[in-house]
């Protein structure tokens, strides 16, 4: 009736992979929705945004279709590493990265997008290639919209469950994330453990999110400008 | 079709032809111009929306033309015939924007620095130190935009522009929001860095004040089209036209009549029509040679009226004309009134002297004018 370490431990390491791999993947994405003027751009838009109104369960059944040996990807996966990337740690990863996408691409281009665009054709006039622009300019401007987003991104991470339920199952160490942990212990009828669990991951999260909202209180506003004096 | 320029070796001068129209919510407009900047000074001069900064971004190649061709030095930098179209960042065109578009997160030194990314540290280090010596902000090193003044942030912008060693510099009202004195620093300022670059300056404005402090040639722009160009004086002075006149802060144009010519006295009278049946104006202004009872047209500054509360008595001024305030308008730190005197004229005067006069709608007023302030045009 104690806390389950593993599993915290696991939902943990999740977020954070799952975390910085949007951050690689969400800055380029973000950057070409909040740029590109292509005209079929809000079909890109639709798509990021879709797992945010999908229920998890379908989103976690087609991502298991498509992991599943029956599938290209799943058959190229398996002859590559011998096994499947159902009910394992990395085929975790890449549901939650899709589960999590708009919560981290979104806020990041609401941010580029804010940015003053004289101020970026200020630096072309200046020289600056697009991807010095890009680290110079657009990415410190654009900081408490990048910090909501991973943030955003690893607390949706943590906790999921429809999604870890469809592809990972419920492997101790391998896929048992703290939010199947506690649904078993209340299916169990071992209510205090539940609370426990349940208790932990609601400190945490909460605390995760003041230290960044707090953080982003402050950095914005010296960067804004004053009237002109 | 333009026809390509002889391109000498050398010569920085910048050669523009540019087409450029915009489906503008309900009317269209059309950017039609031609002309070449040679180094030094040259002021574009309109009022807003006559195209001015859609001409320098096009220049900077921030806005692609429909047509034309835009050449800096031996540089083709924009050819809608062979497709060149060099992108911005390998233009080398220093640009000035009006907001300024200083980067908000970086200090003054690191603004100053940005264009100079291809130098190394050390030589980028000292002539920025030099620039921002030489424009007096070298104390704001370390500080932000945010943390400075107008008229500082504007030199923060200029600095960092010339740092970038362009080959055009383009300059969008940079001065709108100081007073004469800090322009006229920062324009001396600029006129010193050019004696030893030597490159073409184009310089939007819609202040008459910026055209004749700085104009070696202006170019004169409405709805998209040059109307005029020619050293300030030809183009201020001598207005040929009325936009230009507007322009040139004619805020009292009037259809005129030459009533009687006195050639001895240099003067000759004109008619202007009032508004009711047989009230008429008579003014007194410069001799030109036009036949009497020809038409002209007059301006007149509103700044250069005076008003006063009785008749003024040994004056110079031949013209004192009686009316009666129509309104009393405040704008920003200016008060303009309007005057029916059988025609309706605007006076521009300062708070000081709407609260000394007491001037109040409905008010009994006298208008004192100069011969010399009557600026007749060709109709």
């Amino acid at each position: 009736m104690s806390i389950d370490w593993q599993s915290f431990r696991l939902t943990v390491e999740l977020a954070l992979v799952v975390s910085a791999v949007l951050v690689v993947v969400g800055l380029p994405l973000a950057y070409w929705i909040a740029f590109s003027r292509w005209r079929w751009k809000f079909l890109v838009e639709a798509t990021v945004a879709l797992p945010i109104v999908l229920p998890p369960t379908v989103l976690g059944f087609y991502v298991l279709v498509a992991l599943g040996s029956q599938s290209p990807l799943g058959r190229w996966w398996q002859s590559f590493t011998g096994h499947t990337l159902a009910f394992t740690f990395t085929g975790l990863v890449i549901g939650s990265i899709l589960y999590s996408l708009p919560f981290a691409v979104q806020p990041f281009s609401a941010a580029f997008a804010s940015v003053d665009r004289k101020v970026l054709a200020a630096s072309a006039t200046l020289g600056a290639s697009p991807v010095r622009t890009f680290f110079r300019i657009v990415i410190p401007l654009s900081v408490p919209g990048l910090i909501t987003g991973v943030v955003l991104a690893f607390a949706h991470t943590m906790g999921e469950f429809g999604v870890v339920l469809m592809i990972g199952g419920n492997i101790p160490g391998v896929t048992r994330t703290v939010s199947i942990d506690i649904y078993d212990q209340v299916q169990a009828s071992n209510y205090a453990a539940a609370n426990a669990t349940a208790l932990l991951l609601l400190v945490f999260c909460f605390a995760v999110l003041t230290a960044v909202y707090g953080l982003n209180r402050t950095t914005p506003k010296l960067w804004t400008m004053g009237p002109v004096k | 079709m333009p026809t390509p320029e002889p391109e000498k070796l050398a010569d920085p001068t910048l050669t523009a032809i540019v087409r450029k129209s915009f489906a503008v919510a309900k009317r269209g407009f059309c950017l039609d111009v031609e002309f070449s900047a040679a180094p030094g000074f040259t002021v574009l001069f309109g009022p807003s929306g006559s195209g001015k900064t859609t001409l320098l971004d096009c220049v900077a190649g921030l806005t692609t033309p429909g047509a034309g061709r835009i050449v800096a030095g031996e540089r083709v930098l924009f050819d809608a015939d062979s497709q060149v179209n060099i992108p911005v960042a390998k233009r080398g065109v220093g640009y000035v924007f009006q907001d300024l578009a200083l980067f908000p997160h970086l200090t003054v030194e690191q603004n100053a620095e940005y264009g100079m990314a291809h130098l190394p540290r050390s030589q980028r280090k000292n002539q920025a130190a030099a620039m921002l010596q030489e424009l007096r902000i070298d104390h704001l090193r370390q500080q932000r935009p945010a943390e400075i003044s107008g008229g500082e942030r504007q030199r923060v912008a200029l600095a960092r522009a010339l740092l970038s060693d362009p080959c055009v510099l383009l300059l969008d009202e940079p001065l709108a929001a100081l007073d004469a004195m800090t322009k006229a620093k920062i324009i001396d300022d600029l006129r010193r860095w050019n004696q030893a670059h030597g490159i073409p300056i184009l310089y939007v404005t819609h202040s008459r004040d910026e055209v004749i402090a700085l104009g070696e040639r202006v170019i004169v722009l409405q709805d998209g089209h040059i109307i005029a160009r020619g050293t300030p004086h030809q183009v201020l002075s001598a207005p040929h036209q009325e936009t230009v006149a507007q322009l040139a802060g004619f805020e009292n144009i009037f259809d005129a009549t030459v009533w009687l010519v006195h050639e001895d006295r240099g003067t000759m009278t004109c008619r202007l029509p009032g508004g009711q049946a047989g009230v008429f104006v008579l003014l007194e202004t410069p001799l030109i040679r036009a036949e009497q009872g020809s038409h002209v047209r007059v301006g007149i500054r509103a700044g250069d009226i005076l008003l006063a509360l009785r008749k003024p008595e040994g004056l110079s001024a031949r013209n004192v004309i009686a009316g009666q305030l129509l309104s009393v308008e405040r704008r920003d730190m200016m008060i303009s009134a309007r005057v029916n005197c059988g025609v309706e004229m605007e006076v521009h005067l300062t708070l000081a002297s709407r609260d000394a006069l007491h001037l109040m709608p409905g008010g009994e007023v006298w208008l004192v004018i100069k011969t010399y302030s009557c600026h007749l045009m060709q109709r």
